[in-house]
């Protein structure tokens, strides 16, 4: 299947293709990357330790969270859980890639997975359904966006409260107006969209609930959930 | 917090991060995963993306924000449509930047 505009991105060089499919990560990541430097100097973390944290925890919304913490001078340990907790829906993006990535060895996987982010991971699938599997493509798209987050996180530390606000340009809607994008080219059919609405609706619940570390893995757990069993009752009605 | 105990957090925070993100990739990629698994699997991107999406577009501050001013819902309108019409990922972030900031700018 291929579908006009989507099939032109993955044509030309492979590092083409992967800079170009990685703008919007990047557009996303600047601004967000650089508040999390910004925080994290104002937390009191040395520069070694604010570009570190980029480099091996790799999390957007987990780093965030973690230089609050650190600032509002909370014990090591329920800054590990928390970063955990908020970090396991990785687990369910990471099940439902591998299917894809048989021919891989485990070097190659493991390697894939150390930067497996909601960003990565909702460009990947999209790839991944349409067929396109090359490797240079998939390493060059999570090199090039994870260079940009280090680098964001490196600027925002220096760079501290001076640095200009984005609100006026709307670049703060990059990465929601991606997930738009990203959530339109998985509709396959009626399912996916009911699915789609279900855990959507489920998790502004959930967060309302007071659950917001866990709403986005139990909402994604319940709406797929939700999704097989109605297929499979669909399945059993049509026979 | 001193520097080195802020570096021990971090490496323990890299463990806990990368491992759920490692072990579903290196032990089901190789292996053929059961129809009704996988079926479930099939869902996981639409639910996983929309339940990051709805609270970013329908929440601030933790409470539900229909308003005319709340620029990332209603700009989320045009861009859903366009990104349905066109499949085009690049005009869908730009439109949507592009309608933040003029909400922005010209309504405040």
């Amino acid at each position: 299947m291929t579908i006009p505009g989507v099939a032109d991105e993955s044509s030309g060089s492979p590092m083409l293709s992967a800079a170009r499919q990685v703008a919007p990560i990047v557009m996303g990541y600047l601004p967000v990357g650089a508040a999390y430097g910004v925080l994290a100097q104002q937390a009191g973390l040395s520069l070694l330790n604010t570009v570190l944290m980029s480099v091996l925890v790799y999390a957007g919304s987990a780093q965030l969270i973690a230089v609050g913490m650190f600032a509002a001078g909370l014990n090591p340990a329920s800054i590990v859980a928390t970063t955990f907790v908020v970090n396991l829906r990785h687990l369910l993006m990471s099940a439902s890639l591998a299917p894809n990535l048989r021919s891989w060895n485990k070097c190659e996987l493991a390697l894939f997975a150390y930067e497996v982010t909601d960003e990565s991971f909702a460009v990947h699938s999209m790839r991944f359904a349409r067929g396109d599997l090359n490797k240079t493509i998939c390493f060059g798209i999570n090199a090039l966006a994870q260079l940009s987050w280090i680098l964001a996180s490196f600027v925002g530390f220096f760079a501290g409260a001076s640095i200009p606000s984005v609100e006026p340009l709307g670049i703060d809607y990059a990465l929601p107006a991606m997930f738009i994008a990203l959530l339109v080219m998985q509709m396959k059919n009626g399912l996916h969209v009911l699915v789609a609405g279900f855990s959507g609706l489920l998790a502004i619940l959930l967060n309302k609930a007071g659950a917001d570390q866990w709403s986005v893995i139990l909402a994604t757990i319940i709406g797929a959930t939700f999704g097989a069993g109605v297929e499979s009752w669909t399945r059993k009605q049509s026979l | 917090m001193d520097q080195k105990t802020v570096f021990v957090t971090i490496v323990a925070m890299l463990a806990v991060t990368y491992i759920p993100r490692m072990v579903p990739l290196v032990v089901l990629a190789s292996r053929t995963l059961p129809g009704p698994v996988v079926r479930w699997l099939s869902y996981v991107p639409a639910a996983v993306l929309s339940s990051m999406l709805f609270p970013a577009l329908l929440l601030r501050d933790g409470s539900l924000d229909v308003s005319f001013d709340n620029y990332f819902l209603w700009a989320a309108v045009p861009a859903f449509i366009l990104a349905w019409r066109t499949r085009s990922f690049f005009g869908t972030v730009a439109l949507g930047m592009a309608l933040v900031a003029a909400g922005r700018w010209f309504i405040g």
